[in-house]
């Protein structure tokens, strides 16, 4: 549902002669349009009844899952490394939203039902909640990444592995240390007031999936994809590795911290035992489901791995075996996942139509010496290798 | 297999196949919601029925299941029907409430459930709003019943176990008393703080207080420490697996003293697998609201009765659900004859609350009725094992 406003046009789509595309203020204005007009669709149809209560919950998760799925995606799909706590960060940032909101609404005086109203001082609680969860989480990606992006493979999954559970154990038993209750222990955070509904997962949503879309499209998301594709060849070319795998790394957890502020609203009680490493298997999987290194593929497997148990109710004591066929089917037929590497453009989309259906190489075959020529005047930290792989892409994707 | 499928094709039919499930999804929500016809009594019931948690959610269904049974087979409620919508949430708090919404979407007047104490929390945080009469058979947390007035149980807290169990012991003349518990579980650490606590009020001495961390197989070095303080008994508040093996360790370590235990005991002999021996146990003391081998004329019955349908002796769980939709369903039955309210309107729900909470249902774990909270005043049974065998030591009367 919001993925079509986020992927704006790979960029840098060569204004060849003959080829007739959008410009980028044109290309924002258009998605932005679209977004507004997903929202107030929405907003309309839950207001008129025509999703029901349980309906507009699902898609409330299905949007705490796209943001998680979208961030895992920046560490393992762009970045190329294999984390596996990210329900570490979620619980960090859900937990800290959800306490720093509870407690600031006694201060603020805020009260729950403010929340269900939608009054402004509720929603800037809200809003820095959020932010604080995410920032939270972000401090122990921080504090995690620096020494664990020195390692690889099976050895950095192992050691992410690790600290979410610490950080499970830490909710679990800083109570005593502390002296007074904070996170509630095994029996978890209670009485949370339900602060995340429709409007403002989808805004979450929507500023989280452009901000991680324009972080990938700029110079710093380039140089993060130029360490996935070759660490050597990138740090040879200048790029600062250590520097760049922490800022994605740190950008993920962010996001997680986020989507786990939004999940605590969403729930209403966050209870240690649920952030374990099989939450961490299920973002996961979304990912790789979805195809690593697409956000739509990410966005599609989130919103179908929510929906499908849910949806699968009817057949309620096989629900699990086919949630598991499912996910073997995908893997034999599609390995590299639902959508492999291709992103959606509407942009791209659009620009096709004006151009008679025509595809940017086909009107310009000489395109492509011109993006590299231009590339490293536009981005003068990016390598030119990743530029060329890029395009490589761009052309794959059309096939 | 040919795995050539076009990435085009594969997507497309995707898209479709997505597009089917959630239009099946939907169609399915709408069909079901107009299901309240005035002839039938519809009536949720949920917990896990998979996953970790699920032996205790199928349990308690059947208990549910049997005593609705029993009801329409003697002509229903005031000649209505009671159907019964059974969804199952997997001990997830996530699909809990999503179950919830599907519920109260379903048009149900009363929901039998949750069974496990954080998703039930997170029910009773969403049905506040509703102010829908809901009775969960087993979920102990204290809080369940906090949030509003419309959430009741039909077992016995944590902490009420705890204090009944330290004067237990202080009758029983114990001095001191060992603790050992499960640090990662709710419902242990619940027990064992009011057990403490309770304990330094009635003059027994906690001489060591020794918590071990979920999933535990060894418990050596706690029990040693324990031991060692020479205590007269040791109190182990956690569930029968870890409670066989804990005791099975503590007599290899030459422990010949008496073993407290709560009501995750009640299935630590008589099931499909003994955890400890009968001559470890013998002498033990737990308490507990039920055990098949009570000599009441009522529980006999109810064993019978369960036999008959299942082939099975039922466990404490499955008593407690069968108590519970006792309870709901004889408010019902209340409002029903009383015939002021219509059904399914606000005031119905708001008469089988005041039904539920001025009512005394005669249950098969004892007559349960309620003073102002959502907490039953029942009497609870002390069982010991002699013999190899279990048997009511006593009988303490509710407060």
């Amino acid at each position: 549902m919001t993925a079509t406003k986020a992927t704006t046009a790979q960029a840098d789509t060569p204004a060849a002669s003959g080829y007739r595309s959008l410009s980028m203020p044109m290309r924002y204005l258009i998605n932005a349009v679209l977004v507004v007009v997903f929202l107030v669709v929405g907003e309309l149809m839950i207001d008129g009844g025509v999703v029901s209560r349980y309906q507009t919950g699902v898609i409330e998760q299905i949007g705490i899952y796209i943001i998680l799925a979208v961030s895992l995606n920046i560490a393992t799909g762009y970045l190329g490394q294999l984390p596996l706590g990210h329900a570490g960060f979620m619980s960090v940032g859900g937990y800290s939203c959800a306490i720093f909101i509870m407690r600031m609404m006694d201060v603020v005086g805020v009260t729950t039902r403010d929340f269900a109203n939608a009054t402004p001082a509720a929603m800037g609680l809200f809003v820095l909640g959020i932010i604080f969860g995410g920032f939270c989480a972000a401090i122990c990606g921080l504090i995690i990444g620096v020494p664990a992006l020195r390692l690889k493979g099976d050895y950095l999954a192992i050691i992410t592995l690790g600290f979410a559970e610490i950080i499970r154990v830490v909710m679990q038993n800083i109570d005593g240390v502390l002296g007074f209750t904070l996170t509630g222990g095994a029996k978890g955070l209670t009485g949370i007031p339900s602060y995340t509904n429709f409007l403002n997962t989808f805004i979450v949503v929507a500023i989280s999936l452009f901000l991680i879309h324009t972080m990938m499209k700029s110079r710093h998301g380039r140089a993060i994809l130029s360490i996935r594709d070759n660490e050597i060849a990138a740090e040879s070319c200048g790029v600062n590795t250590t520097y760049y795998k922490t800022l994605a790394f740190v950008a993920s957890a962010f996001f997680a911290g986020v989507a786990g502020g939004l999940y605590a609203g969403c729930i209403g009680v966050m209870a240690p035992a649920k952030f374990g490493f099989m939450k961490s298997i299920e973002i996961l999987v979304m990912v790789v489901l979805g195809g690593m290194g697409s956000m739509l593929g990410s966005v599609i497997s989130a919103t179908v791995l929510t929906i499908l148990p849910e949806a699968l109710r009817a057949v309620s004591d096989y629900r699990m075996v086919v949630y598991a066929v499912v996910l073997i089917l995908v893997m034999i037929f599609r390995p590299e996942g639902l959508l492999g590497d291709y992103d959606f453009s509407m942009s791209r989309v659009i620009e096709r139509l004006m151009n008679h259906g025509k595809r940017p190489e086909d009107v310009a075959p000489a395109a492509t010496p011109a993006v590299e020529a231009a590339a490293p005047a536009a981005a003068p930290g990016a390598p030119s290798a990743t530029t060329e792989k890029d395009t490589g892409k761009e052309a794959n994707a059309h096939e | 297999m040919n795995t050539n499928i076009s990435r085009r094709s594969f997507v497309k039919a995707g898209a479709v196949a997505g597009m089917g499930l959630g239009l099946a999804a939907c169609g399915g929500n709408s069909g079901s919601s107009d299901g309240s016809s005035s002839d039938t009594i519809k009536v949720g019931l949920m917990g896990p029925y998979t996953g970790d948690v699920a032996q205790y959610g199928l349990a308690c269904r059947y208990g549910a299941e049997l005593y609705v049974k029993q009801v329409n087979s003697n002509g229903g409620i005031n000649g209505k029907q009671v159907e019964l919508d059974t969804q199952d949430e997997k001990g997830d708090a996530t699909e809990a409430v999503n179950v919830y919404n599907k519920l109260v979407e379903d048009g149900v007047v009363g929901i039998i459930g949750d069974v496990t104490s954080t998703p039930t929390i997170a029910v009773a945080q969403a049905s506040v709003k509703d102010n829908l009469p809901c009775v969960t058979p087993s979920a102990t947390a204290a809080d369940v019943i906090s949030y509003g007035n419309n959430y009741f149980r039909a077992c016995i807290t944590d902490p009420y176990q705890g204090r009944l169990m330290a004067d237990f012991a202080a009758d029983q003349g114990y001095k001191t008393v060992g603790v050992i518990y499960n640090q990662g579980g709710d419902y242990e650490q619940g027990v064992a703080d009011a057990f403490t606590e309770e304990a330094g009020k009635k003059g027994v001495t906690v001489s060591d207080s020794e918590g071990y961390p979920a999933g535990a197989t060894d418990f050596n070095s706690q029990l040693t420490n324990i031991i060692a303080t020479k205590p007269d008994a040791i109190f182990s508040p956690n569930y029968y697996q870890d409670d066989g093996k804990i005791v099975t360790q503590a007599r290899k370590l030459g422990y010949t003293g008496v073993f407290l235990g709560a009501d995750g005991w009640s299935n630590i002999v008589g099931g499909d697998e003994e955890y400890a021996s009968a001559e470890d146990l013998e002498g033990c003391y737990y308490d507990c609201s039920f055990v098949a081998e009570n000599e009441d004329e009522k529980v006999q019955d109810f064993i019978k009765a369960y036999k008959d349908e299942y082939n099975d002796t039922p466990s404490n769980f499955c008593a407690l659900g069968y108590d519970a939709a006792m309870i709901l369903l004889n408010a019902i039955e209340t409002v029903e004859k009383d015939g002021k309210a219509t059904y399914g309107s606000d005031d119905y729900k708001q008469a089988v609350v005041d039904a539920i909470a001025s009512g005394t249902a005669k249950g098969v774990t004892g007559d349960i009725s309620y003073s102002g909270t959502g907490d039953p005043v029942k009497s609870t049974l002390i069982i010991t094992f002699k013999d190899g065998a279990q048997e009511v030591s006593k009988t303490v009367k509710g407060e």
